[in-house]
């Protein structure tokens, strides 16, 4: 089969691969339909991510047929539409079983390895680095999913694949950046970010009881996205001063709660800090860029949420703890637990109070897949998420 | 998952646990002499044994005179070097009789000395006891090299202490019922080639390099239902070791806490070479490996694999080895 491989920092391929078999007895093979290229995809080709190795399959946001099942599953059958969640999860263990599926017990073979870098080892990702178990990722014509009767979500009616794919990751990721706010009536809630996961972020919130949300990102065609599709107020972070413009639009309070939908590869609008950052992470004296998480914490009013849904790789400079500490923020974070989100979302997407396949600008051909990845990452021709087929 | 690698003292695994009090003393299983030991061992019954037996013949050849006296004196010598071969090669610390045999060499080298002064006093030719003197010497410097191989190996500072533990969502008796079953255990403990029972005795054997085996038969020393087992290798076996397993209830319905506790004695020669591949730098780590399978199997009904770690779950020292995360391919 064809499949996006890495190569390298910067270097894809569409390439010849074998088919992928069933290894596990609750596996399941998926003929994929559709698949999508992630902001998380973005930091594995920039290399922020550790352990990737030359020939890894990319992508975990896919869809499709169900194909092949292992003798153990249950409740899929060979013909059956399915989307599936990002994270491996076994469903069994404690973890599972209090609905952390990201961070599941079993899913991760090379825990060990994570365990090395984080400390303690979360589940397993599909293509996602050899720390996150080395699974092959679904920009592929087939990928195969462990504990299939945990993770796919199967959908009977005829929705078609673009309103549905996004529950794959990015739907649930933004709603369960909202729902670590805590909102309640009358909450300004600002979202650092307008790419595909802020711009879910910005819906939740709104879904959620927000009373207004505001979203910072440089482009205005993301920003402008954020406002026509959500009702979100923008600001640009090139044009004013972000401190200056939240202490406006909440009467000198801060946002209740603050998102960041930025991640490691944050921008800044200040040549010179970006270049300090840069420099370090250049040289390996911090791997990641957190101008967004820096921003997000000192603005975000007393005893307010953090809610980190952005992801980061290894180690931050100069984090604001004193403000953190001094004024009683909390502090949230994860990889989503998708599993958690398929059903409530499928409902919500039904009923028509969401409809994600907004945020689509780009279908292409998987064997396109290389130039899906330089467009997304330098944000050409207006790109705000590429979906390929197959 | 908890790990840790010690080398320390050869203690009963049991009498590790905080607040228990019953020390057991040394664990008891046995080395096998390595080949040059086991020659010598060999060469020591068999010189021993002509001394018993032909005491006169030996008496000539060294250039001594036939009395009584020197007859009685080879004799002597010659149970001494038997006794110190059947240690050498029977024993459970071959390499303490091997120095006994390096005491013995000393000794035979003061007789010679003896009998080389008398023949210098009657002025007889000194070539037979110089040339004795040089085959002693030959042994003796042997005999050093492998009593200090073995007693390296028999030292108690050699001892690698390997602890790990897990926790996992099911009940201690389910735990305990599945790791009783010696039999299956290679099925998560993947340094393991295979387990059988037989009344009583486990046999165990792990393949190393080049399809070397390495082999041990261990008794159960304590069982207690739902909550421990302990085992200890027993009789010849390639490398002394003993292991405990404990099953606890974890705090909060969060299943059971499993901790295994393991020690062993690389042994000396090519079969401590091979375990030593086998086992790698850290056992601690392959036995954090070994749990982490054990309790995917428990929780999940089977052992995880991912294209990259297609066996299921490695140490990290392996990486290197990994496959790319790709499909494999039919075989
Ligand atoms: N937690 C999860 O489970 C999860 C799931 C999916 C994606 N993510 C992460 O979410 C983040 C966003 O993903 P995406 O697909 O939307 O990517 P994206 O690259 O399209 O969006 C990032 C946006 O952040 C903006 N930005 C950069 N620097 C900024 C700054 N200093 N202030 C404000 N905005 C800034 C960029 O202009 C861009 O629009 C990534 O880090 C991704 O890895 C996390
Ligand atoms: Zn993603
Ligand atoms: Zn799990």
């Amino acid at each position: 089969m064809r499949a996006n491989c890495w190569l390298g920092r910067g270097e894809v391929e569409v390439r010849q691969v074998p088919d992928p078999q069933i290894l596990n007895s609750h596996d399941a093979v998926i003929r994929v339909s559709k698949t999508a290229i992630c902001g998380t995809d973005l930091h594995l080709y920039d290399g922020f991510v550790p352990t990737m190795m030359k020939g890894d399959v990319l992508g975990h946001e896919f869809m499709g047929e169900v194909v092949d099942v292992g003798h153990d599953v249950e409740t899929l059958r060979i013909g059956d539409r399915v989307v599936v969640p990002f994270p491996i999860a076994c469903g069994r263990c404690n973890t599972c079983l209090a609905g952390d599926y990201s961070l599941c017990e079993n899913s991760n073979p090379n825990a060990s390895l994570a365990e090395k870098i984080l400390g303690h080892a979360p589940g397993g990702i599909f293509g996602y680095s050899h720390m996150l178990g080395g699974f092959p990722g679904g920009q592929a014509e087939y990928a195969r999913v462990p504990f299939a009767d945990i993770g796919p979500i199967k959908i009977e009616d005829d929705l078609p694949d673009e309103r549905v794919l996004f529950l794959s990751d990015i739907l649930p990721t933004g709603y369960m950046g909202a729902e670590f706010c805590d909102i309640t009536p009358g909450d300004v809630i600002a979202v650092w970010g307008a790419g595909p996961v802020g711009q879910f972020a910005v819906a939740s919130a709104f879904l959620l009881g927000a009373e207004r949300v505001i979203v910072i990102d440089r482009f205005p065609y993301r920003l402008e996205m954020a406002r026509d599709n959500s009702g979100a107020e923008p600001v640009n972070y090139e044009e004013s001063d972000v401190r200056e413009a939240l202490l406006e639009l909440t009467a000198g309070r801060g946002p209740d709660a603050c998102i960041d939908a930025v991640g490691l590869e944050a921008h800044h609008f200040s040549h010179a800090a970006h270049s300090y950052d840069r420099a370090k992470q250049v040289t390996r004296q911090e791997s990641d860029r957190p101008f967004a998480l820096r921003e997000a914490v000192r603005n975000c009013r007393n005893g307010g949420v953090v809610s980190v849904i952005g992801v980061y790789g290894g180690f931050v400079d100069k984090f604001p703890m004193g403000s953190l500490m001094n004024r009683g923020l909390t502090l949230r974070s994860g990889q989503c637990h998708v599993q958690r989100y398929l059903r409530p979302l499928l409902d919500r997407i039904r009923n028509g109070e969401i409809d994600p396949s907004f945020v689509i600008t780009h279908r292409l051909g998987l064997d396109d897949a290389p130039h899906g990845f330089t467009t997304f990452r330098d944000k050409e021709d207006e790109c705000m998420k590429v979906v390929l087929t197959p | 998952m908890s790990t840790q690698n010690s080398q320390q003292q050869f203690r009963d695994p049991q009498a590790r646990q905080p607040g228990d009090q019953g020390e057991r003393g040394g664990a008891r299983g046995a080395v096998r002499p390595d080949a040059l030991g086991s020659a010598l061992g060999w060469f020591g019954i068999g010189l021993g044994a002509t001394e018993l037996g032909a005491p006169d013949l030996v008496a000539r050849a060294i250039g001594a005179d036939d009395s009584a006296v020197s007859r009685t004196l080879t004799r002597i010598f010659g149970g001494h070097k038997i006794a110190g071969g059947v240690g050498v090669l029977g024993s459970e610390q071959p390499g303490r009789w091997l120095w006994g045999r390096v005491a013995g060499d000393l000794l035979d080298l003061s007789a010679l000395a003896l009998v080389a002064a008398r023949r210098r006093v009657t002025g007889a030719g000194l070539a037979r006891p110089l040339l004795a003197v040089g085959s002693v010497v030959g042994v003796t410097v042997l005999d050093v090299i492998a009593a200090r191989r073995h007693s390296r190996a028999e030292a108690p500072g050699h001892l690698v202490h390997a602890r790990s533990s897990t926790t996992i969502r099911r009940a201690p008796q389910d735990l305990y019922r599945r790791w009783h079953d010696f039999e299956s255990l290679p099925t998560f403990m993947y340094h393991l080639d295979s387990v059988r029972t037989t009344d009583g005795t486990s046999h165990w054997k792990i393949r190393g390099p080049a399809g070397r085996k390495i082999k041990w038969d261990a008794r159960i020393v304590e069982d207690r239902p739902d909550e421990l087992i302990a085992w200890r290798s027993v009789g010849r076996s390639d490398v002394r070791n003993a292991g405990t397993v404990r099953f606890r209830p974890a705090p909060g319905g969060r299943g059971t806490e499993v901790q295994v506790d393991l020690e062993y004695q690389p042994p000396a020669g090519a079969a401590g070479v091979a375990l030593a591949k086998v086992l790698g730098e850290e056992p601690g780590q392959l036995l954090a490996e070994d749990l982490r399978r054990f309790k995917q199997l428990m929780e999940t009904g089977e052992v995880v694999r991912s294209e990259a770690s297609p066996t299921g779950s490695r140490p990290a020292s392996r990486l290197l080895r990994q496959h790319p995360a790709r499909p494999l391919g039919r075989a």
